[in-house]
């Protein structure tokens, strides 16, 4: 999966979570950007990603994501390694 | 809208979109205020629990424990609580909230000790909390620990922790069966149901203290909601039963009723014996039965009245057996017993029955018993398992009155039944969109064809069985019509499901010019005419418009080969009433009919023939 289809599949999960078709994310967008994402909120949208890829991030993963540049990079990863 | 089972991890990341939906659908809510008070993180839980509420016709307004604060919340109150006045209170406590827990090196003495202690201090905060708010408290059980010490031994052994569990459920349940006002919400068995393993996730608990799975949050704020919208009275009344491949397996109008499987003897036969049962049991709670069917009602009853048929005609309040749409039948039901469409349960094997009544009933409650586009028939291994974890029978309070409102409503609902008008039936087939293929017999469906030709019963107005030759020598045969329909619907393919096989004959005439010039004969008119043989649908598809399309096609076919008059038989037989009249509701004109119900019928082309069929695109 291209980082570009990474992004496709992931505006989708920021919009149908946060319910905000303007969505729209890139590397540096970070918590502050978005209405609503705050730590409660990120729960859920953690697991909605991993449903999105079928994936599980590793906890330490979880808590030191600082934007969505380095979950992409994670996403990219765990997919690379499982093709 | 109630439907079940939903989808978790949908209801989850879209629970936004969800509420915003539902708050603005006009649906008239009754409004309830309901504290959580939490031994672990609520949140998610609220935000489900809002959606099941919301759904079920509660709008909810909630009051959060400060995270964990569930005892100091209920022991010493706070002022937000209590401005805030709860409608009910629900405490979310779990295994991760027992402090104190049985040690190897305790005596029997200490964990009786231990025991009562930790009962004591959940049961004085219940006590506390229906001083302050004399409302509805709902209190989480406990489910079983992640691990066992002692493996095996955990379950018998006075220090052991799955023992400690059981007995401190057990006092709760005590405790519960001697309050008013008190219920227990059983996670000990939404944790099995679920799979322990899985409901246990130390990861979110480490990262968010939720004591449960993410993915399992919905099921259990379902539970809790269940629970609220039975206190409040929004429980389901009755079930609305489909008898073929619901009740039994297989078509009782085809099979026969020796055919159906029933019973002992088979393994599909016990599984619907099974859940004749489980419904059996509804009875008693007071969940009233009823019968939605297309079948005739004779056959309905033949089946009910099966030697292994757990349930009998008597159990039912009201039956509606016949050939009118389903989601007549349905108003009729709740008509018959005065109870809102919203307090009944359908169940039918068959989706597009399904999708009807949710566009036709609004409010119905319509649960997935069998999957969409499953091609391997109804699982009815799996119809118990979807009604009861719907909840919709949740008892809250039990009388002895309950027990008996089956035959309070039977009596009701015979004196009652009324006829009800059903609105927009177009509109739904409009929603099917359906499509046909209707094309002369193909070697490639002679098996199917023939197999239909030896099965159907019902809408078959000859009931003449081909076999496969004989088919195949129609097919061929340039002066035989053949015909067969396949129906789609964007729930899937039905298969074939029509036939219609014509000889074509000349005409001849007798009239007395005639048989002055012919030497006393009567001569051929040059005219040719189709004399239909066969002419047979599956009851499945019944109004559906497909008979139409098929005479439409018939119509199509007969004026390429410039035929103009089309004559019908009718030969009656035990199963096939329900076709006596088809060719005249088909537009034919009766010609004539003998002593036993045979009839013949004949169809002229007009000049400008107009399709009937309204809703089906036709491919040829």
């Amino acid at each position: 999966m291209t980082r570009d289809e990474i992004y496709d599949r992931l505006n989708e999960v920021f919009r149908d979570v946060f319910d905000d078709e303007s969505i729209t994310v890139n590397d540096r967008t970070t918590s502050a950007d978005i209405d609503g994402w705050d730590s409660l909120e990120h729960i859920n949208l953690i697991a909605a990603v991993e449903q999105e890829f079928g994936i599980h991030f590793a906890m330490g993963q979880i808590v030191t994501m600082k934007n969505v540049g380095e979950m992409a990079n994670i996403i990219a990863e765990k997919l690379a390694a499982r093709s | 809208m109630n439907n079940y089972p939903f989808d978790p991890d949908d209801m989850l990341k879209r629970s936004r979109r969800i509420r915003r939906e539902l708050l603005a659908d006009g649906t008239p809510r009754i409004h309830k205020k309901i504290a959580v008070l939490g031994g672990s993180t609520t949140h998610d839980i609220i935000r489900m629990m809002e959606i099941f509420l919301l759904r079920q016709g509660i709008e909810p307004e909630f009051y959060e424990s400060e995270y964990a604060q569930y005892y100091e919340d209920a022991m010493f109150g706070n002022e937000t609580l209590d401005s805030f006045a709860p409608d009910v209170i629900y405490i979310h406590t779990t295994y991760r909230n027992l402090k104190e827990l049985p040690e190897m090196s305790m005596s029997r003495e200490d964990v009786e000790a231990l025991l009562g202690r930790t009962a004591d201090r959940f049961a004085g905060m219940w006590e506390k909390l229906t001083e302050r708010f004399r409302c509805p408290i709902i209190q989480n059980n406990f489910e079983y620990p992640a691990w066992r010490l002692e493996g095996n031994r955990d379950a018998s052994d006075y220090r052991g922790r799955v023992r400690f569990v059981s007995r401190l459920n057990e006092r709760f349940a005590a405790y519960a069966d001697t309050h008013e006002n008190f219920y227990l919400h059983d996670i000990n068995y939404l944790a099995a149901s679920y799979g322990l393993d899985a409901w246990l996730d130390d990861a979110f608990w480490s990262l968010y203290k939720y004591a449960l799975a993410m993915k399992a949050i919905p099921l259990l704020a379902f539970s809790v909601s269940n629970i609220i919208k039975s206190i409040y009275g929004k429980n389901k009344k009755a079930l609305v039963l489909d008898l073929d491949n619901t009740l039994w397996g297989g078509v009782i109008g085809d099979d026969g009723v020796d055919g159906i499987e029933l019973g002992e003897e088979t393994a599909l036969g016990e599984t619907y014996r099974e859940f004749q049962s489980y419904l059996k049991e509804q009875k008693s709670i007071g969940v009233l039965l009823t019968v939605d069917s297309k079948n005739e009602e004779t056959n309905a009853l033949a089946g009910l009245r099966h030697p292994e048929s757990v349930l009998r005609p008597e159990d039912f309040v009201d039956i509606r057996a016949n050939w009118e749409p389903k989601s007549a039948n349905f108003a009729a039901i709740a008509g018959d017993l005065n109870i809102g469409a919203d307090s009944m349960v359908f169940v039918d094997d068959n989706p597009a029955e399904r999708e009807i009544i949710r566009q036709q009933v609004p409010g119905a409650a319509v649960p997935e018993i069998t999957e969409n586009g499953a091609v391997d028939g109804p699982r009815p291994e799996n119809y118990i398992r979807v009604l009861d974890h719907a909840g919709y029978f949740e008892v809250t309070t039990f009388s002895a009155e309950d027990a008996k409102k089956s035959e309070m409503y039977r009596a009701n609902a015979e004196r009652k039944r009324a006829q009800t008008s059903f609105a927009d039936y177009g509109e739904y087939l409009k929603s099917l969109e359906m499509r046909a293929e209707i094309r002369p017999f193909e070697p490639v469906h002679y098996a199917r064809i023939t197999q239909l030709t030896n099965k159907s019963n019902q809408f078959n107005l000859t009931t003449k069985r081909f076999t496969e030759p004989e088919i195949a020598r129609a097919a061929e045969d340039p002066e035989t019509v053949t015909l067969y329909g396949r129906l789609e619907d964007r729930f899937g393919d039905n298969g074939i499901v029509s036939l219609i096989v014509g000889s074509e004959a000349m005409t001849v005439t007798d009239d007395e010019e005639t048989l002055r010039k012919n030497g006393g004969r009567p001569a051929e008119t040059g005219d040719r005419a189709l004399l239909i043989d066969l002419w047979l649908m599956s009851c499945r598809v019944l109004k559906r418009d497909m008979e139409y399309a098929m005479m439409d096609a018939l119509v199509a076919e007969c004026s390429r080969r410039h035929i103009r008059q089309i004559f019908g038989y009718y030969y009656p037989t035990a199963k096939n009433a329900m076709v006596k009249d088809f060719y005249g509701r088909m537009g034919f004109t009766k010609l004539g009919e003998d002593g036993k119900g045979a009839s013949q019928w004949k169809f002229t082309i007009p000049a400008v023939y107009t399709n009937q069929n309204r809703y089906i695109r036709v491919n040829r």
